[in-house]
């Protein structure tokens, strides 16, 4: 068991692992969509309240989901490539950071073309959608450093400091914009609370948020992939098996 | 090596880099005209209203300060960066983080500290009412170290780079909002005559927080941008 994870640390081992997985997690990836999809538009009742244009929150949701999650991974792998000098860790740090930017982003854009029939607006200050937009800007630096700096193992250690700074001040900056929010305005979106969720509702979230996840997984080995087909391109090991594959 | 030698190193530090940055009196005078500068260009683009420029006075004086202080945080470790002191600090075998926090005090004394000083006159400036001064000066006071400590970490990370400057307004800035929030909010709340114990309490927290941790992840940037 401990093997397997010490042998991914290679980068040999990984783009090996890398090759064989990622055709399951993509189709696996491709199926939950379609389901999630299906179940969220067609099966998934219609709200008594917001009728049909809640459904946006089968994307809405996952991806703001997301955009905290992969902040956690990029943070963690930093760590990890800080502490032990992992290879690998530095590059799955740096291929995710595009990815949770785009979640970001995703999660923005619903969540205003969901704002807009809802609340009249494009664009509201709420407190989620304020600390969603400044999340974005944390992802926006922390690629901006990234690419800034030539040397990648540089730059991956930077970026790795960066990325913790930015999760001590997360949660910060997640209260505070909420403290600033109930001051100035006060509650006034309704929001859904998970309990107060139907169940015929939650089913298709979660089968987006699974399919989120694998998305993440199967675009995220892709990129590290990659990734170590860039960096690793003077080895042996790589040469040898490009020049295999092309027998 | 005792104690001692550490504090005479810490105040050493201190001491030198204060010398160097009265020597250039215009990069201690330049953020503050700049500070000045901007909040006078509100009354000018958006009315002079005094109602109007009341209300957004603590914004307005938070917002000059925060970008004021982007543009001295260059100066904490660029020309050492540039001359090679920073490496010899490094190579002293004294505690980075310890004399990091040195150099972060000498910048917060010549750009934080003369910023409480200049508030007020903006303050009067902007209509701001009388009462809300103090809360003026107290988040400034509470506020402003913690703009040079955690900037002093994006200064570390950006400072072996050619054209770090935009990039470190990009790092730092977001960082930067929960102090740019509880500060003005806690003017506007004694503008209107209500206590504002609690924001002073987060500010003092993210302070202390910070004069804990930031030194040690700016030592850390450091000797990642120094290799």
């Amino acid at each position: 068991m401990w093997s397997f994870f010490h042998r991914l640390a290679s980068p040999k081992h990984f783009y090996l692992f890398a090759n064989r997985i990622i055709p399951w997690l993509g189709w696996s990836t491709l199926i939950t969509f379609i389901i999630g999809t299906y179940l969220g538009l067609f099966v998934a009742p219609t709200d008594y309240q917001q009728g049909e244009s809640y459904r946006i929150i089968y994307i809405h949701v996952p991806a703001a989901w997301m955009s905290m999650f992969v902040y956690m991974i990029m943070a963690i792998a930093g760590g990890i490539g800080l502490i032990w000098k992992m290879k690998m860790a530095d590059i799955i740090a740096s291929s995710a950071a595009p990815l949770g930017a785009a979640f970001t982003i995703l999660a923005l854009i619903t969540g205003s073309l969901w704002g807009k029939p809802m609340w009249g607006t494009w664009w509201i200050w709420d407190a989620r959608l304020t600390s969603e937009l400044i999340l974005l800007f944390l992802y926006l630096g922390f690629i901006a450093l990234q690419s800034a700096i030539e040397d990648r193992r540089t730059a991956a250690n930077a970026c790795a400091i960066l990325a913790l700074v930015g999760v001590v001040n997360i949660p910060i900056i997640h209260y505070s914009v909420e403290w600033w929010n109930t001051l100035h305005q006060g509650p006034t979106v309704t929001r859904f609370g998970k309990s107060a969720m139907a169940t015929s509702m939650l089913i298709p979230l979660l089968t987006m948020f699974l399919a989120f996840k694998l998305y993440f997984g199967t675009t995220l080995l892709m990129r590290a992939r990659v990734e170590i087909l860039e960096r690793e391109r003077d080895t042996t090991w790589m040469k040898k098996m490009i020049m295999g594959s092309d027998k | 090596m005792t104690n001692s030698s550490l504090s005479k190193a810490f105040i050493a530090i201190i001491k030198r880099d204060l010398t160097l940055a009265l020597r250039t009196r215009s990069e201690i005078a330049n953020p503050l005209i700049f500070f000045v500068i901007i909040v006078s260009l509100f009354p000018l683009a958006v009315s002079p209203e005094p109602e109007l420029l009341k209300t957004m006075a603590p914004g307005v004086i938070w917002v000059a300060a925060l970008l004021s202080t982007m543009l001295s945080l260059d100066s904490i470790f660029r020309s050492d960066f540039e001359d090679g002191s920073l490496e010899q600090m490094l190579l002293s075998p004294h505690p980075m983080p310890i004399l990091v926090l040195g150099k972060i005090i000498a910048h917060w004394l010549v750009s934080g500290l003369p910023l409480i000083f200049l508030a007020p006159l903006l303050g009067v400036l902007l209509f701001l009412p009388y009462d809300a001064m103090p809360a003026l000066l107290a988040t400034l006071a509470l506020g402003t170290p913690v703009l040079s400590l955690v900037g002093a970490i994006g200064v570390a990370l950006t400072v072996g780079l050619r054209r770090g400057g935009v990039l470190l307004s990009l790092l730092v800035l977001p960082l930067y909002i929960p102090v740019l929030i509880f500060a003005s909010n806690a003017i506007a709340t004694a503008a209107a005559d209500m206590s504002i114990k609690g924001q002073l309490y987060f500010l003092a927290a993210m302070f202390a927080l910070a004069l804990t941790l930031a030194p040690l992840a700016t030592a850390a940037a450091l000797r990642i941008s120094l290799r």
